[in-house]
């Protein structure tokens, strides 16, 4: 017997300490327990029953809400659960759609894999299924409530980590749906496209639009040139649907298997991300040494601008004016081949591989169609499509060979690589904006605490005469809070970064799952790749001289920054 | 409206109170107007769809226009034991609802069911406007309504 | 303004005089029911003619002591079958089914007079009854907690106070220490009244020991039982015992905050709180500082908006918190993290309106009453085919037998009882085997039954038990929260079966599928309304099983109340073969010869009953 805190698993010794519920203790037992409705990260709802585990009374409980004791003992798999479990399923089965294979959450469904797992064979009971009520609205997310289980994952995740609250239950009982406010299309809500809700829905009821056809509508077509971007937090993530290690970069992997389907240009959106750094540190410090209003606020997130433009219209003009890494990316490659263009006659059509979903608004925003119809970025394609247009097309991703992206473009540095995950932004703004350019001084950079997977940290850096006081957030309700006390004065910053989706966009709607584990690995793969980069700080990046010499003399404003009064147009 | 919505919020000024509020708009409206809601949303910082969910959830709650009177059956046990249902029957034929429709179209009733309203005693009761009234039957639940006119 | 304990006696003393002074009163019940009943218009019928008839009236109780006849609104009686009641005192006399046209003769006999209304007294079995107490229906109950209702002037706290009320709260702050308090709950042994039965000593303990300064004390009025209303007729009868409790439970557990939730279909209830509580408030009974104390307490009231699920605590809490009543996972327990999040003491009316008594007689006196693990007493409201209906209180353990037959007055119509249902939807139903049975909470769980909060539905013979079980299956999946899946679908499937089977259409493997849903939900819904939501189907699974089996082989209702079960014959034997039921017959059901025995096509049937209006000869005949 161990001295430790204990339970016993269905006959095994499992140490537990900081666990919250036997649930949690059981997953460390390496059980799989089914659950709908559990998400650490989020408060536990109990609600889809699934988790019950017998007691040594032959009680049954919860295990998601019945906090671990000393010396429990419990059974996982008794056969009266398994009946248990089978029922239930079968109930949810019983209501739902049962037509998986042109579901577009087919092979993912967690509703599928349960019934396969638990061999549901038939389902007793009157088939009452609802009819389809789709709301495609929403140029990000799709809502299909006939596929809804009620688990109310969305829900929270709407209102307790983004603080949006664009969802909720409705009615009650059997006739209970999750909807928006009298049920408006979604796209009329103050949903802010993070997509979050549909990372966390286990059936088809929230999905991502699917933008797959249009890419290829491009690729085969001759009088296009088609040019692929793709966001640093892709390369850790896309492995996952590959079965490489989580956290694995796949940059070079991604530019060979886009070559291969024939794709004209392929670029690295994190030499966007170096010009962001460089926009962004000069208007900050533009801004510090004339006493303006600070914090400055960033504006990578689209989800972020547009949660202040609901919530805190008082805020939006402490945005920066900077384009997001995408948007500035676009407009530069548009810009770079406009003389080409004139010669060959191929209209340039530019594709962001983004793990975001809020970047499918954000790029047919209005402020980003011009007068001429054109757009800076022409299609947002998230991780989760870009691994399913490698499946169609038959690549067998393992297989290929690295290779480098394009110039005059290929070249980035680590500062740019690191906005993938929370903290970057800030920690590449303050590479460039210190004095200081010392290895010495990089490594405490990365220490003043910029990093980690918290949702609120603060970092200060000696600049000038004093400090700069800087709050790295993820999770739109922490930025809530830490707006809140900013207005009451009990916090006060120069500079925030704020990114709508936890961790940062390694954990984007847009990239495949994963719980903390694989997003701790995902931000190592990220710095990882900033250790191994030649090029540590934005400035240093040759091409960043290159284009301030080149395309964007006198061209900054207009290429690289959004007006704001656009924006509170939008606003409104 | 402004002015009967600000009125309740100087009573009830806080997000815990959103059940008086919704409750202080129906008694006033006789249902709960989405523009009333939407202001109340926006005045308390609560979110619209959380307003809605609220609304939806509780029965009392009518997010349609309800009859000049309302007139509900109950349906509790003793009520239901003592033949309820008849009654709920006779008035739906008379006037011409069914469990989809409740209200008239000329905004004169609204039948409903209620689930029990401790009138046991008198089974089976049903109330117009929250008078009750005793020992109906389908004759005279229809009387009744005669006499509404 | 009342500052202290020696005002409180003088206030009370005071009053009692004028109480003393009145020489005659007349209590006319104001219950819901009886206000149904028109027993407001009674009221003032008399009242105008009694001040008419030059005689000296008076509608509330003077400081100074008047002669003359008071006039009073009181609670609820009980009584509700026989209402609109009225009460004389010092007589006793209650008169039944009162009408206005009756007014002068109780005037004439009553009032100036001194004997009573022979006619409007209650009468069983051929003898009139002329006293309250005597009547079999009183005789038999212990009136502990309903003493007061239909007694006294249900809105005057002068009369509460007069009869010793608030002598409980002035004990607790000043003779005993917070601990006794809570030792003399805990010694009486009351458990709470509102279903589980969980002891309120306990209770009171673990919010006392809770290191939170901020505690709250709630008071659960959310009666939602189908079928019952004691806590409806305590809050309308005598709110300012159940006020006494809460203030009681405030001080026993450091909370100085109380909620009242009740439900929205109560609007007397809520009336009578609010003004029971405006009254306390003037005299300083609730607020800051009282009786000079240092102790504080305030009340509020919040109305429910029809959901019955928010009777669950979590549920109710949440709904005061002004968010959908859905039930939370627990732990934390309410006692820890209740109604905002603090640590708060949930009980029921009728448990509440106990504590006074059991800090003034204590805890002894309280076990006097009652059974070893279920002391006191303990309200019922007896409803359905029952002759006497109404509100009843017993001792805890007295048997069903006492209750339906000798308080009830047995079945109506002098039918056979069948079953009596107990704690509406969560409980079950008892059957002629259990009438000796001793009702308290842990005979009755033994049973699969529970006393919820106390609704006694009785059913005869002609109640079909299958379509009970399909009422109450119907009453929860509609009340369900939709937040659980066992409970949301499971009750959805197991209501869809029910209706089946009383539908004519259902088989013998439903039964099986009706027991293995009842025991997935019953064992893995997240609330407790939800796990108890089988409970009906379960009981009467097992009571009636032979039931269940003639609806869904031989498709047949014992009971003859199922209608589709219902087939239209003609009786050979008195058909003359005139056709006019043929012709009646809107589907052409009905086919044979002239002069012969005609024939109804059972398929073709659509059961209009038209053919048996048309027959001359009593030929055509229901069957089931």
């Amino acid at each position: 017997m161990t001295d430790k805190k204990h339970m016993i698993i269905d006959g095994q010794i499992v140490n537990f300490d900081k666990e919250q519920n036997i649930l949690a203790v059981i997953r460390k037992a390496g059980i799989d327990l089914p659950t709908f409705c559990y998400y650490s990260e989020l408060s536990i709802y109990g609600a889809c029953r699934m988790c019950v585990v017998e007691d040594e009374w032959g009680g049954i409980i919860a295990s998601c809400s019945t906090p671990p004791r000393d010396k429990m003992k419990i059974k996982t798999n008794t056969p009266q659960l398994f009946r248990y479990r089978k029922m239930i399923l079968e109930l949810l089965l019983a209501s739902h759609c049962r037509d998986c294979t042109t579901c577009p959450k087919n092979g993912k469904c967690r509703l599928q894999e349960l019934a396969l797992r638990f061999g549901i064979d038939s389902v007793r009971f009157e088939n009452t299924k609802k009819e389809a009520v789709v709301d495609d609205s929403a140029l990000s997310i799709i809502r299909d409530s006939s596929k809804c289980i009620l688990c109310g994952d969305c829900v929270r995740m709407c209102s307790e980590i983004q603080n949006v609250g664009a969802i909720d239950f409705a009615y009650r009982g059997s006739d209970m749906t999750v909807s928006t406010a009298w049920g408006k299309p979604l796209a009329e809500t103050n949903c802010v496209n993070c997509g979050q809700c549909a990372s966390v829905c286990p059936t088809g009821a929230i999905v991502i639009r699917n933008c797959t056809q249009k890419f290829w509508d491009a690729i085969y077509d001759d009088s296009k040139r088609v040019v692929v971007q793709f966001a640093p937090a892709v390369r850790v993530a896309l492995g996952d649907e590959f079965g490489l290690e989580p956290g694995t970069n796949v940059a070079g992997k991604i530019v060979g298997a886009l070559r291969k389907m024939g794709v004209d240009e392929v670029y690295d959106t994190t030499m966007g991300a170096d010009l962001t750094v460089m926009e962004e540190s000069k208007e900050f410090v533009k801004k510090y040494k004339a006493g303006k209003k600070l914090p400055l606020f960033t504006s990578c997130c689209p989800a972020w601008v547009k949660y202040a433009e609901h919530e805190h219209p008082e805020l939006v003009e402490q945005i920066s004016t900077c384009k997001s890494p995408m948007q500035i990316f676009s407009a530069v490659i548009k810009e770079h081949f406009k003389q080409v263009q004139e010669v060959d006659g191929k209209e340039t059509v530019v594709f962001a591989i983004m793990p975001c979903t809020a970047k499918k608004d954000e790029q047919v925003r209005p402020e980003f169609i011009y007068e001429d119809g054109s757009r800076d970025t022409d299609g947002v394609i998230t991780t989760q499509e870009f691994a399913s247009i490698l499946k169609q097309a038959g690549i067998v991703f393992e297989d290929v060979e690295p290779e480098a992206a394009d110039m005059p473009f290929g070249i980035t540095s680590g500062a740019g690589v690191i906005f993938g995950v929370t903290g970057g932004v800030a920690e590449a703004v303050i590479r460039r904006v210190v004095d200081d350019k010392s290895n010495n001084m990089l490594h405490n950079i990365a220490y003043t605490g910029v990093r980690g997977m918290e949702g609120i940290k603060e970092a200060s850096i000696p600049y000038g005469e004093g400090r700069v006081k800087i709050a790295v957030v993820n999770g739109l309700a922490n930025a809530e809070k830490l707006i809140e006390q900013i207005e009451i004065g009990e916090a006060e910053y120069d500079f925030v970064e704020v990114m709508a989706c936890p961790g940062g966009c390694i954990a984007g709607a847009g990239q495949p799952f994963t719980r903390m584990e694989g997003k701790k690995e995902r931000a190592k793969g990220l710095y990882d790749a900033d250790k191994l980069s030649q090029v540590k700080r934005s400035e240093e990046n040759p091409v960043m001289m290159a284009l301030y010499g080149g395309i964007l003399k006198n061209k900054t404003h207009e290429l690289l920054h959004v007006d704001y009064n656009k924006r509170e147009e939008v606003a409104k | 409206m402004r002015q009967v919505l600000d009125t309740i919020l100087s009573e009830h000024t806080k997000k815990s109170e959103i059940i008086p509020i919704l409750q202080a708009i129906q008694k006033e409206y006789r249902y709960l107007p989405e523009e009333a809601l939407c202001y109340v949303a926006k005045k308390l910082h609560v979110g619209e769809a959380k307003i809605y969910s609220i609304a939806t959830f509780y029965e009392n709650f009518s997010l349609e226009p309800k009859g000049k009177y309302v007139i509900k059956i109950c349906d509790g046990t003793a009520c239901h034991v003592r033949r309820s249902i008849p009654i709920l029957e006779a008035l739906r034929k008379k006037l011409g609802l069914s469990e989809q429709k409740k209200t008239t179209d000329d905004m004169l009733y609204t039948v409903e069911t209620v689930s029990c309203l401790g009138a046991c005693g008198l089974a089976p009761v049903l109330t117009v406007n929250d008078k009750v009234y005793p020992a109906m039957t389908p004759d005279s639940a229809c009387e009744l309504i005669d006499t509404l006119k | 303004m009342i500052h202290n304990v020696r005002e409180l006696n003088k206030f009370k003393n005071q009053y009692k005089k004028s109480m003393e002074a009145q020489y005659k009163k007349v209590l006319v019940c104001a219950g819901t029911g009886c206000v149904a009943g028109g027993s407001l218009e009674i009221f003032e019928r008399l009242k105008q003619l009694t001040e008419e008839a030059g005689m000296p009236v008076s509608v509330e109780l003077k400081k100074e002591p008047h002669e003359e006849i008071a006039f009073k609104k009181s609670g609820c009686h009980g009584f509700c079958e026989m209402g609109p009641l009225l009460r004389i005192e010092p007589f006793g006399w209650l008169y039944v089914k009162v009408k206005p046209e009756d007014c002068e003769e109780i005037l004439e006999k009553s009032l100036k007079g001194d004997e009573p209304v022979e006619r409007l007294l209650f009468h069983q079995d051929g003898k009139a009854y002329a006293a309250e107490e005597e009547i079999p229906f009183y005789k038999k109950q212990t009136r502990i907690v309903l003493s007061n209702c239909g007694h006294t002037d249900a809105e005057a706290i002068e009369e509460y106070i007069a009869r010793g009320g608030y002598q409980a709260v002035a004990k607790a702050l000043f003779d005993m220490k917070t601990d006794d308090i809570v030792q003399e709950v805990m010694d009486s042994g009351l458990r709470g009244r509102g279903g589980g039965g969980f002891p309120t000593g306990r209770k009171l303990q673990q919010v006392a020991k809770q290191k939170e300064v901020r505690k709250f004390v709630v008071c659960n009025g959310d009666e939602g039982d189908p079928g019952a209303f004691m806590d409806r007729s305590i809050m309308e009868g005598d709110p300012h015992k159940m006020i006494e409790g809460m203030m009681i439970a405030g001080i026993a557990t450091g909370a100085h905050e109380g909620y009242i939730y009740v439900r929205a279909e109560y609007p007397l209830a809520v009336k009578r709180l609010q003004t029971a509580i405006a009254a306390a408030e003037k005299q300083g009974l609730l607020g800051d500082n009282i009786l000079d104390s240092g102790f504080d307490f305030t009340l509020r009231i919040n109305q429910g908006a029809g959901a019955f699920v928010c009777g669950e605590g979590s549920a109710l809490t949440a709904s005061i918190e002004g968010n959908r009543g859905m039930p939370r996972v627990k732990p934390p327990r309410t006692v820890e993290q209740g109604l905002f999040g603090k640590p708060t003491v949930l009980s029921n009316v009728e448990t509440y309106a106990n504590i006074p008594m059991i800090i003034l007689n204590g805890s002894d006196w309280f076990r006097s009453m009652g059974t070893e693990n279920s002391p006191g007493t303990k309200a019922f409201a007896l409803t359905g085919n029952v002759n006497n209906t109404g509100l009843i209180e017993v001792p805890m353990g007295t048997t069903l037998r006492e209750v339906i037959f000798d308080i009830g007055g047995g079945i109506k119509n002098g039918k056979k009882f069948k079953a009596v249902q107990i704690g509406g939807p969560s409980g079950g139903c008892m059957t002629e085997e259990h009438l000796d049975m001793p009702m308290d909470f842990d005979s009755l769980k033994k049973k699969g039954a529970m006393i919820g909060s106390g609704g006694l539905v009785v059913m005869d013979e002609d109640n079909c038990m299958v379509e009970v079980a399909r009422f109450f299956m119907n009453f929860t999946q509609n009340e369900s929260c939709g937040k659980c899946v066992p409970c949301r679908e499971g009750t959805l499937r197991m209501l869809e079966i029910l209706e089946r089977i009383v539908a004519g259409k259902g088989e013998r493997e439903d039964l099986d599928m009706l027991e293995e849903l009842a025991d997935m939900i019953s064992k893995t819904a997240l609330c407790g309304l939800g796990k108890t939501a089988p409970s009906p189907v379960i009981s009467t699974m097992k009571y009636f099983r032979d039931e269940y089996l003639a609806h869904v082989v031989d498709k047949k209702c014992p009971a003859k109340n199922c209608q589709a079960m219902k087939r239209y014959v003609i009786i050979e034997e008195k058909c003359k073969g005139c056709s006019k039921c043929a012709r009646q017959c809107p589907v052409n059901a009905i086919s044979g010869e002239i002069k012969k025995p005609f024939v109804i096509d059972a398929d073709k049937c659509i059961k209009c009953g038209a053919c048996e209006t048309a027959c001359s000869f009593g030929a055509v005949t229901e069957q089931f």
